[in-house]
């Protein structure tokens, strides 16, 4: 019985090897599809173009945030040390400039490496415990051994036949339906 | 031009591989390392370890109620050497998690593949030993809840703030970065093996505990590639910060006027240091490790020996900053630089002098010998000799000149007490206690990395 496309998220195709995911990832793309995603226990290179993805944003936050951390840090010390309580110690000049620069390095380190971090799991939309493609028997093993190759219902060329078939022609273990 | 025969020319034995024979495929691999955790059988050397490590906790704890209670004068501080063994296991423990970031982020920049298996715990090895570092400077003041306002830039009821002139000040920085930055790169990294560990767990309990710390992971290729890009950006980040770290910490000493501190040697002959004692250290720790947990197709010979040639090169560094300490003693023509000098090597605390020399630079030269390095009782004494050397010279340098300096009416005897010991051993035993817990609960080994060096179809790089 065809299930109501709102009930099912996607199809999902199980492989035994990264380069049967691979292939099948670019089959996939080929054949048109856009709203994938394939799920492996390690990373694959050159699987996230094959299901076109392209270019993450990352690297930019990571400069701006480093940007934020010198200049907040450079900041904070000349406001400390040269307008709020500036005070003589040896005769040597408020405003520092040489001796200013440890701090501000290190809180530029601090602020682009916890920044990027936070960034990559609100990227990735995580914390999320619960996602469809965890209602796929056997998909614990996609932290494990196996790869999968997951063509979401939201997809414009989705059929549920149509779309099996040409999941069930690239030789996976198993195809399966993910309910939402 | 040819030559004509190869009986003077060795052949070309292309390197071991960085995965052991019996690790074959993915699923073996995440079976065996998620087989340490998952699993109600504990070996009872854990057990041993974790007693010994909670008991000079205990020891640990008395040692810092009885010093915040009665004050500093229970630790051998004096005048002129005020700063004793609180600064000397301070720099000690923090040149020890300099390895771990090492590993972790140099490594992978510049793409060494057998870094894999002990990156993990190695980044552990740094969290814990940064932790006991911590522990010295908020306790030596002796009255720690008044140094609150001097160390952080908070405002206060006083409206005072630090001095940001001071290497001390910049330590405050530079060793909260490195903890925070080595925390969020450890975790990073973790979170696809706890995934594993949620997938794999049998009981309720232990799949949510493992369920939460793994945020959901679900191994998406888009996030591997943005997480990929992430751990690639920490590295890029955590290099420079490893090195800033310790060259702070060593500017603690040369901004000052004292011989035998004011030095410019001191930063890269300081990172150096760290970078050989913490290989010391996490060659103590996975030898004992890998043998008890049957680890030895991932942390093979191979990886051993190379730990041991980047000891060696490491050891060879501080030998080239000891002897330029000797030839700019000479050199300078300073009686003072002169004087530290000899006074080093033929004074009252000479006998640790070439006691360094000895565990420092004569005894790892062994690591020369190729047999030497593919041995692990070999590597296990040497990594103890150069831990213990390490220490050494720190005392060396924090005692010698402290205790005579440029005034001989000023000069003294130091002797640690037997708090200032009691303290040390409690933070050893701080951090045996944590490492072990970490392999109890943890992956001990990057089985997402690990699983990169399978071998990988017909894939264009």
């Amino acid at each position: 019985m065809s299930e109501t496309e709102s009930d099912t998220y996607g199809l999902m195709a199980e492989f035994e090897t990264p380069e049967e995911l691979l292939e099948a990832a670019k089959l996939a793309y080929g054949k048109g599809y856009r709203t994938m995603d394939a799920y492996s226990p390690l990373p694959i290179h050159g699987l996230a173009a094959a299901i076109g993805f392209h270019r993450t944003n990352l690297p930019i936050l990571t400069f701006i945030l480093a940007l934020t951390g010198a200049i907040v840090g450079y900041g904070m010390q000349y406001w400390i040390q040269v307008i709020d309580f500036p005070v003589n110690i040896g005769g040597r000049p408020l405003h520092s400039g040489p001796m200013f620069i440890p701090v501000t390095f290190e809180l530029t380190i601090l602020f682009a490496a916890v920044g990027t971090f936070v960034g990559l799991w609100i990227r990735n939309g995580l914390p999320m415990p619960y996602h469809p493609v965890f209602n796929v028997a056997g998909f614990e093993r996609a932290s494990q051994d196996r790869f999968f190759l997951c063509i979401e219902s939201a997809d414009p060329l989705f059929d549920a036949e149509g779309t099996r078939s040409f999941l069930g022609g690239l030789n996976p273990v198993e195809v399966s339906t993910v309910d939402q | 031009m040819s030559e004509s025969s190869t009986s003077t020319r060795q052949q070309y034995t292309p390197p071991p591989p960085e995965l052991g024979p019996g690790q074959t495929s993915h699923t073996s691999i995440t079976e065996k390392i998620t087989s340490i955790v998952l699993t109600p059988h504990t070996p009872y050397q854990w057990f041993i370890v974790v007693l010994i490590g909670l008991m000079l906790v205990g020891l640990l704890q008395v040692s810092i109620a009885y010093l915040l209670y009665e004050g500093i004068g229970i630790w051998g501080l004096n005048v002129p050497v005020g700063w004793g063994f609180a600064i000397i296991h301070f720099v000690w423990w923090i040149g020890i998690g300099h390895a771990g970031t090492l590993i972790s982020a140099i490594l992978l920049l510049f793409r060494q593949k057998w870094r894999t298996s002990i990156n993990r715990s190695a980044e552990a090895m740094t969290i814990f030993a940064v932790m006991c570092a911590g522990m010295f400077p908020l306790i030596h003041t002796g009255r720690p809840w008044l140094a609150a306002y001097w160390l952080f830039p908070y405002p206060n009821s006083m409206a005072v703030w630090p001095q940001f002139r001071s290497p001390l000040i910049w330590d405050v920085f530079a060793v909260s970065t490195y903890f925070t930055v080595s925390l969020v790169f450890w975790f990073l990294g973790m979170v696809p093996d706890l995934a594993s560990f949620r997938d794999r767990a049998k009981h309720r309990v232990t799949r949510v505990i493992y369920g939460v710390l793994a945020m959901g992971w679900r191994g998406s290729a888009v996030h591997w590639e943005r997480y990929e890009m992430t751990s690639l950006m920490l590295a890029g980040l955590a290099t420079p910060l490893v090195l800033s770290v310790h060259s702070v910490i060593s500017l603690d000493f040369s901004v000052s006027i004292l011989p035998g501190w004011h030095t410019t040697i001191f930063p890269p002959y300081f990172v150096a240091g760290a970078i050989y004692a913490g290989f010391a250290m996490v060659l103590l720790l996975l030898i004992p490790i890998r043998r008890l947990y049957g680890l030895q197709d991932f942390i093979t010979l191979r990886h051993l020996e190379n730990m041991a040639k980047v000891m060696l090169t490491a050891g060879l560094i501080v030998a080239y900053g000891y002897f330029m300490e000797q030839f700019i003693a000479w050199y300078s023509a300073s009686v003072y630089e002169g004087f530290m000098m000899q006074n080093r090597m033929f004074g009252e605390y000479g006998s640790f002098y070439w006691a360094l020399i000895l565990c420092n630079i004569a005894i790892p030269q062994f690591l020369w010998s190729k047999r030497v390095r593919r041995n692990t009782v070999w590597l296990m004494f040497i990594s103890f000799v150069i831990s213990v050397g390490m220490w050494l010279e720190r005392f060396v340098i924090v005692i010698t000149s402290l205790h005579a300096d440029f005034m001989p009416s000023s000069w003294d005897m130091f002797y640690p007490t037997f708090w200032d010991w009691a303290t040390y051993a409690g933070t050893i035993g701080f951090f045996l206690f944590a490492f072990f817990l970490f392999v109890r609960g943890m992956p001990v080994i990057a089985a997402h990395e690990i699983r990169t060096l399978l071998p990988f179809g017909k894939k264009e790089k």
